[in-house]
């Protein structure tokens, strides 16, 4: 048992991970075990902010301003954008076409007509919804497929695996086109865009959610616990869902936000390649950048860029925060303050907080007062 | 603490810790590893290091090398001494860190298995010690090799140095691993837990060769160990680490006959000796009335073969091979036998986890050759499992109380989790937990807990069965003891059945009221603890017995001379 001394916390998921400023607010040492982090604390995104330092840390902010300032942008576009999508002229008469920059359009309007500050923040509302409507459904099919398939294995798993497989070798962009098409027949209204976009992208992604919950049930399948939970004579849905569900999500949170910035990417190709939401239905990124095609070569620079920009700027934010998230989730790669030679505490029983050796041969007296004592937490 | 006559001042010692101090960044602050240490080992000496799991020694013994993780700080000196040169570990670069690791000082593994390179022969990583601290042509490398697994004991060294490893069994293994080490001839060897990963029958030869290391090579070895028995057969000097510190150094004949300390008595108190069970045997044995013997096993096994399907195209693994036993009501069974000897099997087979493929196993009236889930599941119930690795049997997402109460829901006793928290309580409190820990999580326990929680869930239901798969050899010595003291009074109170499932014979000693001895999956001996384990017939129970490693360095002697004489009667 060559254990050398890192607490099992740098592991754990749920471990007490408060952070070690002084004044953060840790001032609870009074309590009869290690202080647990408030629920706030605990949030998935806010528990990895406090652990990060360094570098991991700035990478993370970055994502995340970046990613807020995109989503406060799409919830709030009626109030930000200053026109509508599908708007070409005000009260003044039309906005012209090709206009550059200037008070009225302070980032110009494009070959239709439209302004395109107000394109680019209605973009990313539909980009949002594009989002969100795609990632709930492919979670939700493949996280079942994946467990069912992983836990009982069999004939079931060997055909959702070959169909995994072949949907992994389309080009995943010529998939959501075909799909788009089947869907909406060519035929674009606003919520019929939506959906066509988001279930396009929910086929490609399905087989990722299915292959990471399959190999994680594949591999808690064989542990203790769920060998534990048989020999009590669990129902099999129950072992599946109570045992192994809960353990197998883990890396869900990575997947879902590399897929997230990958969902908008696809959008905006579908976009591009003409396969996407109409101009009158809802503003769309890749759809503008499409037009604005022949504009660069003539010196419009505006009707390019904006769009373009948005769509880097969407997905740089989220592949931070998704790749910081995954680095953050592994202890090796986690970065941490480097600490004084020879300070610290000697941990009560360095590996596992709660079980001093008294609790050992020192009988039942050692096991409970050594509490106190138990300060591990700073 | 130094024994001040050990310290010799007339020889350089081949290593000298001085004050030497350990710190772990981790994400709960500054942890503190090793607490102000000083240590020497002379040259051609065995000092042992132990204590349990946490207590810094493996931190210690990497610090020598200069191996700390770079989460690591470390103040202090480690003045290591060789070929005339002096140099403090703890300040060389590393690229000077990297001229001596090898030529100074070099390290056995405790796997040997993974601390090999499964890609490369055994001789080109031999060979790749000697290229990194000189200049050798591929034949000379060659050569090296082949002499020095000569002299670690390989047979026909000139064919098995182009072997991989995986050729070699475990203990080969691990002489390859120790010919690697001492390639170089460095003046010190760190041995972190050598032994460890090795049948008992194995280990001896190991220790025979770590004491040929010192003995031919001149080579001074820290070997850390949480067995105190190996500590009494090889060591020269001890000392005892607990949480971080020295607590004491003593010449090891004076360590086991008077320890100091108060944390060393009780370590040395609790290590297992075998025959210690055999009054607790006979004590139970009388209490038993007439009717006992006549009333109808718990578990009978009539030639009950059990094998693992081969790959494509290869014939199946036979795992167990026409083993027959049977366990009466109230009566614990103790099976021992090496790693791979069918002996986990069995029990798994008896939980209904593994399919029993020929012969007949009746479990509680059922016969489990061919039987269906849905047959056997009300019988659950009154089976109980505690499994090997407290870490992994629990569900690391649900408390305690959830895990203890799963069995209890489950079978309809209770509703739900909350429902069933009065009768949880009860169930911790029998296996000596506070009914709070209840609300902590998996990890929040400590090994020893996390094992006694499990035999509250294995408890739950109170089965007539318990199925016990090794309970105890993922603790440590002291914690071992205080489980299988609370696992003999349990089943003094619910007067359950078990199977005990061990390779240590001490420990199984101990508890069961029979035992059995396997051997590659066929039973090779079985009756009360004083019958195998007094007298032991079959030359295997025989040789198992002699290697097993006794604390006391003085009774250890002679039974080396003992093992070496069975050695030599016995036809490899």
């Amino acid at each position: 048992m060559s254990t050398i001394t890192t607490p099992p916390s740098g592991t754990g998921g749920g471990a007490p991970g408060s952070s070690p400023e002084p004044g953060s607010g840790a001032s609870t040492s009074v309590s009869s075990r290690p202080a647990k982090p408030s629920l706030f604390g605990r949030l998935p995104v806010v528990h990895q902010l406090r652990q990060s330092v360094g570098l991991q840390r700035g990478m993370l902010v970055a994502g995340l301003i970046i990613t807020a300032v995109y989503v406060i942008c799409a919830v709030f576009a009626q109030w930000i954008a200053p026109y509508g999508f599908a708007q070409l002229r005000d009260a003044s008469g039309p906005f012209g076409s090709q206009q550059p920059p200037s008070p009225s359009h302070i980032w110009g309007t494009t070959v239709g007509g439209y302004d395109v500050f107000s394109r680019v923040i209605w973009g990313a509302q539909t980009a949002l919804e594009v989002m969100v409507v795609a990632i709930i459904l492919s979670i939700f099919v493949g996280v079942f497929l994946g467990l069912v398939s992983g836990y009982l294995g069999g004939w079931l798993d060997r055909v959702l695996v070959v169909i995994a497989d072949a949907i992994y070798a389309f080009p995943s962009l010529l998939l959501a086109i075909v799909m788009s098409i089947v869907i909406s027949g060519g035929q674009s209204n606003l919520y019929g865009g939506i959906l066509a976009a988001a279930i396009s992208i929910t086929v490609v992604y399905i087989p990722q959610y299915f292959r990471v919950i399959r190999s994680e049930a594949v591999r808690i399948k064989s542990e203790a616990f769920v060998e534990s939970a048989m020999v009590i004579g669990a129902s099999t849905p129950r072992i599946m869902f109570r045992h192994v569900l809960r353990n197998s999500t883990r890396t869900l949170p990575l997947i879902f936000t590399l897929n997230a910035s990958e969902a908008v990417l696809t959008l905006a190709g579908l976009g591009f390649l003409g396969f996407g939401i109409e101009p009158t239905a809802a503003a769309e990124w890749g759809y503008d950048l499409n037009k604005s095609l022949s504009d660069v070569t003539s010196g419009i620079w505006w009707t390019a860029i904006f769009p373009g920009l948005a769509i880097v700027l969407s997905v740089l934010g989220v592949t931070l925060v998704g790749e910081s998230l995954n680095d953050l989730a592994d202890p090796r790669l986690r970065g941490r303050r480097a600490v004084a030679a020879a300070s610290g505490t000697v941990a009560q029983t360095s590996v596992v907080p709660g079980g001093p050796l008294e609790g050992g041969p020192g009988g039942l007296a050692g096991l409970e007062d050594t509490e106190g004592g138990d300060d591990r937490d700073r | 603490m130094t024994d001040e006559s050990l310290s010799s001042p007339a020889v350089t010692p081949v290593v000298d810790i001085r004050d030497l101090e350990v710190s772990f960044a981790t994400d709960a602050g500054a942890i503190k590893a090793v607490d102000r240490v000083s240590l020497h080992v002379n040259p051609g000496e065995v000092l042992a290091i132990v204590g349990e799991s946490g207590s810094g020694k493996t931190v210690t013994a990497k610090a020598i090398l200069g191996l700390l993780p770079e989460t690591a700080t470390a103040r202090g000196a480690i003045v290591l001494t060789g070929a005339g040169v002096s140099n403090d570990v703890v300040t060389l670069s590393r690229k000077q860190l990297r001229g001596i690791r090898g030529s100074q000082v070099s390290m056995v593994f405790q796997e040997p298995s993974t601390a090999l390179n499964p890609v490369y022969t055994v001789g080109w990583q031999i060979g790749e010690a000697l290229r990194a601290h000189g200049k050798y042509s591929r034949a000379e490398a060659k050569a090296k090799a082949i002499e020095i697994l000569g002299r670690v004991g390989i047979p026909d060294p000139e064919t098995r140095v182009n072997y991989y490893p995986h050729q070699f069994s475990g203990g080969q293994k691990q002489r390859v691993v120790i010919a690697q080490a001492l390639v170089l001839n460095p003046g010190l060897i760190v041995a972190d837990e050598p032994t460890t990963a090795l049948d008992v029958t194995v280990q001896a030869e190991i220790l025979d060769l770590l004491r040929r290391c010192r003995d031919e090579f001149g080579a001074a070895i820290v070997l850390i160990t949480h067995n105190m028995g190996v500590v009494a057969d090889l060591a020269d000097r001890v000392a005892v680490m607990y949480q971080g510190e020295l607590v004491e150094e003593a010449d090891v004949v004076t360590l086991f006959s008077s320890p100091q300390a108060d944390y060393t008595k009780r370590l040395l108190a609790s290590v297992p000796h075998v025959g210690q069970g055999s009054m607790q045997t006979a004590e139970r044995a009388s209490r038993r009335d007439a009717a006992w013997a006549s009333a109808a096993p718990v578990v009978v096994a009539s030639q009950l073969r059990i094998e693992y399907p081969g790959r494509f195209g290869r014939s199946p693994f036979v795992a167990v091979d026409g083993v027959s036993f049977e366990i009466r009501a109230g009566e614990v069974l103790g099976l021992v036998g090496e790693s791979g000897s069918g002996k986990t099997t069995i029990g798994r087979a008896i939980a209904g986890l593994t399919r029993v493929s020929g012969g007949s196993l009746q479990v509680l009236g059922h016969e489990m050759n061919g039987i269906r889930e849905r047959t056997f599941k009300k019988s659950r119930s009154d089976i109980g499992f505690v499994f090997q690795d407290p870490g992994s049997s629990f569900n690391p997402l649900l408390t305690i109380a959830d895990c203890v109460a799963e069995p209890l829901v489950v079978h309809g006793r209770a509703r739900d989790a909350r429902g069933a928290r009065p009768r949880v309580n009860e169930l911790l409190e029998a296996v000596q937990l506070p009914a709070s820990y209840g609300d902590r999580f998996p990890h929040e326990l400590s090994g020893g807990q996390r094992q006694r929680a499990s035999l509250a869930r294995a408890l739950a239901l109170e089965p007539t069965l318990l199925i016990a798969d090794e309970p105890t050899s993922a603790l440590d010595v002291s914690v071992q003891a205080r489980v299988l003291e609370l696992f003999a009074s349990l089943q003094k109170e619910f007067g359950f059945a078990a199977l005990f499932i061990s390779h240590d014979l001490a420990v199984v000693d101990l508890l069961a009221d029979r035992i059995a001895v396997l051997y590659r999956g066929k039973l090779v001996e079985e009756g009360t603890g004083a019958q195998v384990l007094g007298a032991p017939q079959h030359p295997y129970t025989q040789r198992l017995l002699a290697s097993l490693p006794v604390p006391d360095p003085v009774e250890q002697a002679s039974r080396r001379e003992a093992l070496r004489a069975l050695r030599a009667a016995e036809p490899a």
